[in-house]
């Protein structure tokens, strides 16, 4: 084992990893607003929506990731609609990390308490309203722990965007030791870069979450 | 289950795990598997291709009881070193850099590289052309490097797995020209005419590609090169190489 290795790789690699964390935010975001939707969608009373929902939710949770990226991959240009690496990487980390979440959003407001939801429509409040200001600001609170280990899981999930030509940490990673014939120093590098992005996300989410549900108290 | 019997279980389950590594007799050669008509997997899952047929012609010929195994292309030489097989019988050319590492048996054929382009992209027939464009290449090969000293930045170069994938997405279109190894990438044109591949002018690389064998493992080396030397000297060799590209690949 050279050490030396793990340090000289260390410019290169945190370079590529700038794509790992873009990937990761990116499709946070995208999926997060895919998933209130979908979340609600679960729980309405509409037998079509619910029905679209669950489909959903059970495809992209029932199948695996690297399958959804080689089907959108190198699937879809057979019937031409031809992606770039990065749009079909982000698509489907999007589109999966949208179904996970959306079973969190779920698990949040059914937790809410019915008593405080009948309470709030005794007062007049409306649907809508009840969603903003009596559901969702709790739903938070009880959904942060869980959504905190979701977006651990989706920065470690970036890694198959490798698979498809992609630079990120974990392209850069086997391009380098490939080169270099030394696998154990350069994984070694990359899993602690890994390692302190994981930490300082669970480390964020901590704080946020007793921020969040400081009023409990 | 009591903890004594639980650590005998799983003693005995550690030797089971661990026994095919100690039948010494055994030569264990790994391909790529990915990489046809040198060495590919066939619909029915066995290992098929020119490499494949070379393995098998030196085994018999060494009379030694030898298994074959498919390893990914970018951990070939380090999984070699961690002794996971014995031998590498996957189109590997011999390179300074390689032999850092690893020992090669003599050539056992001589192959260049050339750019592949669409005919429908109607690119001008010179590596000129190829200023701007995206160059798909497998990672870890020597092309890879041929790319980056030919071009340098004013080319886009992505990197894939394995040469299929880099196949598949020229013809999706995502890649303008890839590079790989010349009598390849003639065998894919030639099979498959319905892609639309064509040569661009030029051929890069002049390489040999060798037999893998760990630094230390002298003695299975000169096996291998005394093995070589008999199929090339009673025809084997030439058989094996016309039924694959209707000419020997030993010229140079």
């Amino acid at each position: 084992m050279i050490l030396n290795l793990i340090y000289e790789s260390m410019p290169q690699l945190l370079k590529s990893s700038i794509l790992t964390i873009h990937l990761t935010c990116i499709s946070l975001i995208i999926g997060a607003c895919l998933a209130l939707p979908l979340a609600l969608g679960r729980l309405s009373k509409n037998r079509w929506v619910a029905g679209f929902s669950f489909a959903y939710v059970y495809y992209f949770r029932g199948t695996p990731l690297l399958v959804q990226i080689f089907l959108i991959y190198y699937g879809l240009p057979q019937i031409g609609l031809t992606l770039d690496a990065y749009t079909s990487a982000l698509l489907s980390l999007s589109l999966n990390t949208a179904a996970y979440t959306a079973e969190i959003i779920r698990g949040g407001i059914q937790a809410v308490a019915a008593g405080e939801i009948e309470s709030a429509h005794a007062m007049g409040l409306n649907r809508a309203q009840v969603l903003r200001r009596i559901i969702l600001p709790q739903m938070i609170g009880f959904a942060l722990p869980a959504y905190g280990n979701e977006i651990i899981l989706q920065i470690k999930a970036t890694s198959l965007a490798s698979t498809i030509t992609l630079m990120d940490l974990t392209g850069m990673a086997r391009t380098l030791a490939a080169e270099t014939y030394a696998p154990l120093e350069i994984f070694c590098a990359a899993g602690i870069i890994y390692l302190v992005m994981v930490f300082s996300t669970s480390k964020l989410v901590t704080w946020m979450e007793r921020r969040s549900t400081v009023y409990r108290c | 289950m009591s903890m004594k019997k639980f650590i005998l279980v799983f003693l005995g389950m550690m030797m089971l795990v661990a026994s095919p590594a100690l039948g010494a007799d055994k030569i264990r050669i790994a391909t790529e598997g990915a990489y046809s008509p040198f060495n590919y997997v066939n619909p029915k899952g066995e290992l098929e291709g020119f490499d494949v047929d070379i393995a098998k012609a030196l085994c018999e010929t060494m009379k030694a009881d030898c298994t074959l195994a498919t390893q990914d292309w970018d951990g070939m030489i380090p999984a070699l070193q961690a002794k996971k097989f014995d031998v590498i019988v996957a189109s590997m050319a011999i390179t300074e850099k390689r032999k850092q590492a690893i020992a090669f048996t003599n050539p056992y054929y001589y192959s260049v590289a050339s750019y592949v382009v669409r005919k429908d992209a109607n690119l001008a027939d010179n590596v000129e052309a190829l200023h701007g464009k995206t160059i798909g290449v497998q990672r870890a090969t020597i092309h890879e490097g041929t790319i980056k000293e030919m071009f340098g930045d004013k080319v886009t170069i992505k990197t894939y797995d394995t040469n299929e994938n880099c196949i598949l997405d020229l013809k999706n279109k995502r890649l303008d020209a890839m590079i790989a190894s010349r009598p390849l990438m003639a065998h894919f044109i030639t099979h498959h005419p319905d892609a639309g591949f064509s040569f661009l002018l030029g051929m890069y690389n002049p390489v040999a590609a060798g037999i893998g064998i760990r630094k230390e493992d002298t003695e299975l080396l000169e096996k291998f090169n005394a093995a070589l030397d008999t199929i090339i000297k009673n025809g084997t060799y030439d058989q094996i190489s016309t039924k694959w590209f209707g000419e020997s690949l030993l010229k140079k």
